[in-house]
């Protein structure tokens, strides 16, 4: 255990003790489940019955289902994906840089973070399959499979097969990384549970015997894993955004586009960890672990992040004027003028304009304050990269065939689906997995238990 | 336990032989004769048969489809499967006619092309002619004569026909459109000679029956004249559509188009003015377009007439004086300019107007050179005044009997009630329409006639142009050629086809040489399909005219000042006079200018759309109630640029009632809305006409929204005449690119190595200067590439699937400076470009890098390849397509229930029309213009087989072959000879192909993607750029 210089803020307060840990965060997992959680789990479901629904449909009688043309190819889907692999990026980003940056205050969220992740990666998975003509086919025609048809192979050239390994590769990363995370709280777990819990979490917690070879590979398995994910940080959304940025649509064909990405990326992620810490911290009452220091960092990670997507925003119009290129002039002057006004200007007031008031130590420390600008970003994120999307889309070079989208049920009812997915996953996971990682979070108690 | 009793099976056994020792252990003692060869055949033989019978009966205990799949017993000599073979025949429809090459395979005609050899239509076709064999295939066509609505067999009809016929009191009148068939016309005759009282009369559904009466009073004879558009430098129309509605327009846009084509020898090219009050698609190829309103049409030709006469000193005639009387002094100069090649038309339905356009163009010596009077155009012979007199006698109860020779005169004449009321008092009615129409659907008899592509028959459409119809498929239905019904019923025992024969030895025969017999000229005019009769030196007829008197007729019936809303009825060039409006290409074709889809609709000024406070959104209008004397429609408005102000335009072809699912409730019936005055229909109502806003909303499916070209110079190019003469450059748009050496352009910087084409390299030119945008090639495209009809909705969901599409632009009066919203708005009477677009075949295909699994990949021949059986359906090609060509099948649209109007992909019957040679595309795949790769796929393997290259005669495309302007050239830049490669001075080089052509562009130059479609540029005939007009009335 490293010790704590006694003038610096706790980072977990309460003079919790490491045991009073082990009981906070293992007692979620033994009670039987809150009545809160039970209606939570219940709205999921329906969501996800509805979406499913939705899904079926889709796929029963085709992409026709959505509102999408032959001028928009791309709406709902893609903005969705994107904007759910832009929430998966805040886990890593938590856990693999900051843990190389020693920074200790994030043991307490990092777990949440995660998983959020994972489901995020998840449900963003569901868009790239969902939104193919021939789903059953494109699903594995689009990996580098050896096949019977004459050795034909896939198009390495494609920025969608590039995302095919971004984010497969992002995504076994985050999970083993999460994973061997658990490791020690399952075997916590295991430890104070009887009957089929015990083999359930035995099984899970994969015969850790707490020696200390075992913490030592633990460590350095973490180190290794951190090292993995950081890149993948800064590569997966670049990738993503390859999809725009080597096509040369008007609004797409953009070199600013990874680095913008990336920064929107980090900002929707850590919108939507503090949208989901701030309802966990209060349902399971863990203020101590994740204090208004926690938020207020992240709140400060925010208007960074949303400063640097705004910068992006302006420098898209003055490149797009100093290009001189008259289509991606138009393509600019029709997000802020055209018909998606409304998104375009959705999009500034709750990405630029809002995270601004986090300026304020007031707000950026007050719990309601948060929830409601965490939500607002993560809307104005969806409008971003609608915007990018069909407002690019709909008029781009030939004016005759400039269209409007207009979405369908079926296109809510996926994004549905997928809001029903992550709330099951995520819900299902603060139940049954240890929502805190204890065996960090004991490193960073103070050891006396002493009262601040 | 030990035996006691041992019992044999047979002496064999007590004997107990070496023979029966051997056999005893063996199940089947001797061999099965399974297989016939005794001593090969096995256990595992006949367990293998057992096996076979009892698959073979549980497969046959399955139920599975009856498919009529009958073998050749005897192959034909000329049937080849997977060959196509091909037929010239003449398409007729209504009044209509179109020598036509008819493609069949495997015995099934599955495309109509025009027939190059023919001299009545220049080879091109129109799009109702491309779609007509569809229409071959609709199920619901007649299927056997009916009696009284029951199935009857011929004989009974014949019987009661006959017996009815000669039983018939008073008139008896057989009803049709224009027939241009003389041995039809003979067989009506001999109709006549076995019942005398009989009489034919003809009528229109679209008359012009002003202008032949014209040619009556002022020729003798009552005929519709031969225009020469290609002799003509300047050209003025008053409302005469001579490019789309009007009768034989293939071969006026062939004619016109000559005149606007330009080379490096030929500087010079026609203009053509027009005054109309409906934007049609000759106003939008006019240099100089001005709107007028109908009720004022008179006073303009007088004042041409007036400005014209006293430049060459001849009489003028009183009349009002016209206020902008501009562009008829600049008219008037123009065609004296070229006097002996100028050219007036008028489409007025008014004889006096005609008259004056005759003594106009006698004073311009058009006749003898634009104009040929002594020939006629036969398709419409039409007698409105006979017509209307049979109308009354029908309703008065004279007449004792009428036929309608495929013709629907309760639906698609100004009369429909009235023949309707009319028709309950007649005894005998039959009609011979190919289906239950609206007339058909009232009278006793129904005697369906053959579709064309199953009969024989003759035309003459213009004097002394013969072509023939032959079948190309044996009647599907129990139908009867109508003219077979014709003299059976005149007790003639000859078929129609020996009918036909011996007619022809007296039409073209005797004055035609070189034939050793008859059969040998028979056989010629068999093959080619068209015969010209030998003419002599044309005779120079002279009209009179007295134009005194017809000054004061246009006196007493025009004014300048008519207050009150005028309404013209039109045409489109997709559904025509409604014939075939259970045609749903037909009804999916954009009409050429409002790009609208499945319906009819108000075309109406913006202005007064403004006025009527009627709520647009995308796509949606709302429907206004429009009275027209006694008759009141609710019709939906389409704010339509161009349109004179104070007037509006409506469709005729829809509102039909029974004509099949797909025409069935869509849109309204125009026909009751036609005038009468003074005999003559007149498709303008200049009186009584009022329009009423409704709060109704309604939609209208258009295929493009956007109007405007906002200025896009790497879109369209576009250049005055006078601009080009100096500099065979002039309009088009250099797009550069910055690099460290500078600017450069866009081809010199690549990071792409290129593609190299060893042996051809497929491309195709587009002149936008003779593209009249009438569409026949979207069409032509869609039946040879089984190209799935998505509907009204998917249509409104902007999801059509054509190929080819024909952009359409109005001008804007807006620039730049005004903003990009100003420019959106179209100007009141715009310039317009049409743009035909499809896939540009790009070198550099942005859509090919893309795609994640190599599905559009590129050949060897610079085709961008589409390969249905790889795509996922990503859509990612499409997004980035900046041409937006591509097409998502975002449905099943065959063997679907929801997509029934989809009739080639959704019965048996209708299945029959596909072309075997193109893939019917699944759900969820990309598809795109492929170049008519299995043409060009066909037309090397031809060449293949003869040991040479393909030519430009082995290869073209649908959309190229359909074209009767001649605007798209399809070839092989790699071949030097090739048209194209002369057309755009192709230059080949490692770096890829270049046009020396100074006209010749590619669309979106600066993204570097190299089309292999060039462009040449807009070229406009007028002394001066458009200015803003401010005034639209």
């Amino acid at each position: 255990m490293t010790s704590e210089s006694v003038i610096r803020e706790p980072l977990v307060t309460g003079g919790k003790t490491v045991h009073d840990v082990t009981d906070d965060i293992c007692r979620r997992v033994e009670e039987k489940p809150a009545k809160s959680w039970l209606l939570a789990m219940a709205a999921s479901l329906g969501a996800l019955t509805i979406g499913i629904l939705a899904v079926a449909i889709l796929v029963w009688e085709g992409i026709g289902s959505w509102g999408l043309n032959k001028t928009v190819g791309w709406a709902w889907d893609i903005t969705n994906f994107v904007w759910w692999v832009g929430i998966g990026h805040a886990g890593t980003l938590i856990s693999a840089v900051l843990l190389l940056f020693r920074q200790r205050w994030r043991m307490s969220i990092n777990r949440a973070a995660e998983a959020m992740t994972i489901f995020a990666v998840i449900c963003a998975l569901q868009f790239p399959v969902l939104h193919m003509g021939r789903p059953w086919l494109g699903f594995y025609w689009a990996l580098p499979l050896p096949n019977t048809f004459g050795s034909l192979w896939v198009n390495f050239n494609s920025p969608l097969l590039w995302d095919v390994f971004a984010i497969s590769t992002y995504f076994s990363v985050s999970l083993v990384f999460w994973y061997i995370g658990l490791v020690p709280d399952f075997a916590t777990i295991r430890d104070r549970a009887t009957g089929i819990s015990k083999i359930v979490y035995g099984a899970l917690s994969l015969g850790w015997n707490g020696a200390a070879k075992a913490w030592s590979r633990y460590e350095t398995v973490s180190l290794i894993l951190a090292g993995l994910a950081t890149p993948l940080v800064l590569s997966v959304h670049t990738i993503v955004s390859f999809d725009f940025a080597t096509s040369v649509i008007p609004g797409w064909h953009t070199t600013i586009f990874p680095p913008y990405f990336v920064a929107g990326a980090i900002f929707s992620g850590f919108a939507m960890v503090l949208t989901l810490l701030v309802i966990t911290r209060a349902v399971y009452k863990l203020e101590d672990y994740i204090t208004i220091g926690h938020i207020e960092l992240m709140n400060i990670i925010i208007i960074i992040t949303g400063s640097v997507v705004g910068i992006a925003y302006i420098t898209e119009f003055f490149i797009a004027w100093y290009s001189g290129v008259e289509p991606e002039q138009y393509a600019f002057i029709n997000r802020a003028t055209g018909p998606y006004w409304w998104a375009y200007w959705s999009m500034m007031t709750c990405n630029v304009i809002s995270p601004q008031l986090f300026w304020f130590k007031k707000i950026r420390t007050n719990i309601a304050a948060t929830f409601v600008l965490s939500i607002v970003v993560n809307i104005g994120m969806w409008f971003e990269r609608f915007v990018i999307i069909v407002t690019s889309l709909h008029r781009d070079f030939v004016p005759s065939s400039w269209a409007m989208f207009y979405p369908t049920r079926y296109d809510v009812g996926v994004y549905i689906f997928t809001f029903g997915l992550f709330f099951t996953l995520f819900f299902a996971f603060a139940k049954f997995f240890p929502v805190i990682n204890m065996a960090e979070v004991k490193s960073i108690v103070k050891p006396t238990g002493e009262k601040k | 336990m030990k035996e006691t009793k041992k019992y044999w099976k047979g002496l064999e056994q007590l004997q107990n032989t070496a023979e029966f020792q051997e056999k005893a252990n063996k199940e089947f003692p001797e061999y099965l004769p399974l297989t016939g060869e005794g001593d090969e055949s096995s256990r595992r033989d006949f367990l293998k048969l057992m096996g076979f019978g009892l698959a073979a009966v549980s497969l046959a205990a399955c139920e599975t489809p009856v498919r009529k799949a009958i073998p050749y017993v005897r192959k034909p000599e000329t049937v080849d499967p997977s060959n196509a073979n091909y037929y010239a025949s003449t398409y007729v429809s209504g009044s209509d006619v179109c020598p036509v090459v008819v493609k069949t395979r495997e015995g099934r005609p599955i495309n109509v092309e025009g027939n190059k050899m023919s001299s009545v239509s220049g080879g091109g076709t129109y799009p109702q002619v491309q779609a007509s064999v569809l229409s071959l295939y609709d199920k619901e066509r007649l299927q056997s004569p009916l009696i009284n609505g029951k199935k009857a067999s011929w004989s009974d009809l014949d019987a009661a026909v006959t017996g009815a016929l000669s039983a018939a009191s008073g008139k008896i009148a057989l009803v049709s459109h224009s027939v241009a068939s003389p041995s039809t016309l003979a067989a009506i005759s001999k109709l006549k000679e076995k019942y005398p009282s009989l009489d034919h009369v003809q009528y229109d559904s679209y008359s012009y029956d002003g202008l032949t009466s014209a040619y009556e009073a002022a020729f003798g004879t009552k005929s519709f004249p031969l225009y020469d558009f290609s002799k003509a430098k300047t050209i003025v129309t008053f409302g005469y559509d001579f490019l789309g509605s009007a009768p034989n327009a293939t071969l006026s846009t062939k004619q016109f188009a000559s005149t606007r084509k330009l080379t490096d020898s030929k500087k010079d090219m026609s203009r053509l003015y027009a005054f109309e009050a409906n934007l049609t698609i000759t106003g939008a190829n006019a240099d100089y377009r001005t709107l007028i309103k109908p009720s004022q049409e008179g006073l303009y030709v007088a004042a041409l007439y007036n400005e014209v006469a006293s430049k060459l000193g001849a009489a003028t005639i009183a009349s009002k004086k016209i206020e902008d009387s501009a562009t008829i002094k600049k008219a008037a100069a123009d065609l004296l300019k070229s006097k002996g090649a100028s050219l007036v038309v008028s489409g007025s339905s008014d004889v006096a107007v005609q008259q004056l356009v005759i003594a106009l163009n006698d004073l311009l010596g058009s006749y003898g050179s634009t104009i040929d009077a002594s020939k006629s155009l036969k398709t419409r012979a039409g007698d409105d005044k006979k017509f209307g007199s049979f109308v009354s006698e029908l309703k008065s109860g004279v007449v004792g009997g009428v036929i309608f020779y495929n013709c629907n005169p309760v639906y698609d004449s100004a009369f429909g009630a009235d023949i309707q009321a009319g028709l309950a008092k007649v005894k005998f009615s039959l009609s011979t329409a190919d289906r239950k129409d609206e007339t058909s659907a009232l009278v006793k008899y129904q005697a369906p006639d053959h579709h064309y592509l199953e009969s024989w028959n003759d035309f003459e459409p213009i004097s002394g142009s013969y072509s023939l119809s032959q079948p190309t498929i044996k009647n599907i239905f129990d139908t009867r050629q109508a003219q077979d019904s014709f003299l059976t019923w005149a007790g003639v025992e000859t078929s129609y086809y020996d009918f036909i024969r011996s007619n022809w030895e007296t039409y073209g025969y005797p004055s035609a040489t070189g034939f050793a017999s008859f059969d040998a000229y028979w056989d010629k005019c068999l093959h080619d399909g068209v015969y010209d009769a030998a003419s002599g030196e044309a005779e120079v007829l002279s009209p009179t005219v007295d134009v005194a008197s017809i000054a004061s007729a246009i006196s007493s019936s025009y004014t300048l000042d008519n207050a009150g809303l005028e309404l013209v009825i039109y045409q489109k060039a997709s559904i025509g006079d409604g014939t075939q409006a259970n045609n749903p290409w037909l009804q999916e074709m954009p009409d050429p200018i409002s790009k609208a889809t499945w319906d009819n609709y108000l075309t109406v000024s913006p202005k007064q759309v403004e006025e009527w406070g009627i709520a647009l959104g995308d796509m949606t209008t709302q429907l206004v109630k429009l009275t027209v004397g006694g008759v009141s429609l609710e019709v939906p408005v389409l704010p339509q640029p161009g349109q004179a102000y104070g007037t509006i335009g409506l469709a005729l072809g829809y509102g039909r009632t029974v004509a099949g699912k797909v025409a069935n409730g869509v849109g309204v019936n125009a026909y009751p809305l036609i005038a009468s005055k003074g005999g003559s229909l007149s498709f303008a109502v200049t009186s009584g006409v009022s329009v009423e806003p409704t709060s109704t909303s309604y939609q209208i499916a258009q295929t493009q929204t956007h109007h405007t070209y906002m200025g896009r110079e790497t879109v369209v190019q576009e250049a005055l005449l006078k601009e080009y003469q100096k500099d065979p450059q002039a309009g088009r748009h250099f797009p550069k690119i910055a690099t460290a050496e500078g600017m450069v352009k866009p081809y010199a910087v690549s990071l792409w190595k290129g593609h190299s084409y060893a042996n051809h390299h497929w491309g195709l030119s587009i002149d936008l200067n003779s593209c009249t945008g009438c569409g026949a090639c979207t069409v032509a495209c869609q039946v040879e590439n089984n190209i799935p009809v998505v509907g009204k909705e998917e249509v409104l969901n902007r999801r059509e699937m054509h190929w080819i599409r024909i952009d359409r632009y109005y001008s804007s009066d807006a620039t730049k400076e005004d903003g990009y919203t100003a420019m959106e708005k179209a100007s009141a009477n715009p310039e317009i470009t049409f743009q035909p677009m499809m896939c540009q075949q790009c070198n550099n295909a942005p859509c090919e890098t893309v795609c994640p699994v190599a599905a559009t990949t590129h050949s060897t021949e610079g085709l961008n390849q589409m390969t249905y059986n790889r795509c996922i359906g990503t859509r990612y090609c499409a997004n980035n397509c900046p041409y937006k060509v591509r097409r998502f099948n975002w449905f099943k649209y065959h063997d679907n229930k929801q997509f029934d109007k989809n009739m080639a992909m959704n019965n048996d019957l209708g299945k029959m029309v596909l072309n075997p040679d193109v893939t019917v595309r699944a759900r969820g795949v990309m598809e795109k213009c492929t170049f008519c790769v299995q043409r060009i796929q066909a037309g090397k393997l031809e060449a293949k087989k003869e040991g040479r290259r393909p030519s430009d005669a082995d290869v073209t495309t649908a959309c190229a072959s359909a074209c009767p302007s001649e605007a798209l050239v399809f070839g092989d830049m790699k071949n030097p000879e090739s048209k194209i490669s002369q057309m755009l001075k192709i230059q080949s080089s490692d770096k890829g192909v270049e046009s020396k052509e100074p006209r010749a562009y590619h669309v979106l130059e600066e993204l570097r993607v190299m089309p292999n479609v060039w462009y040449l540029t807009k070229i406009r005939n007028k002394d001066e750029k458009a200015v803003k007009e401010e005034a639209e009335a």
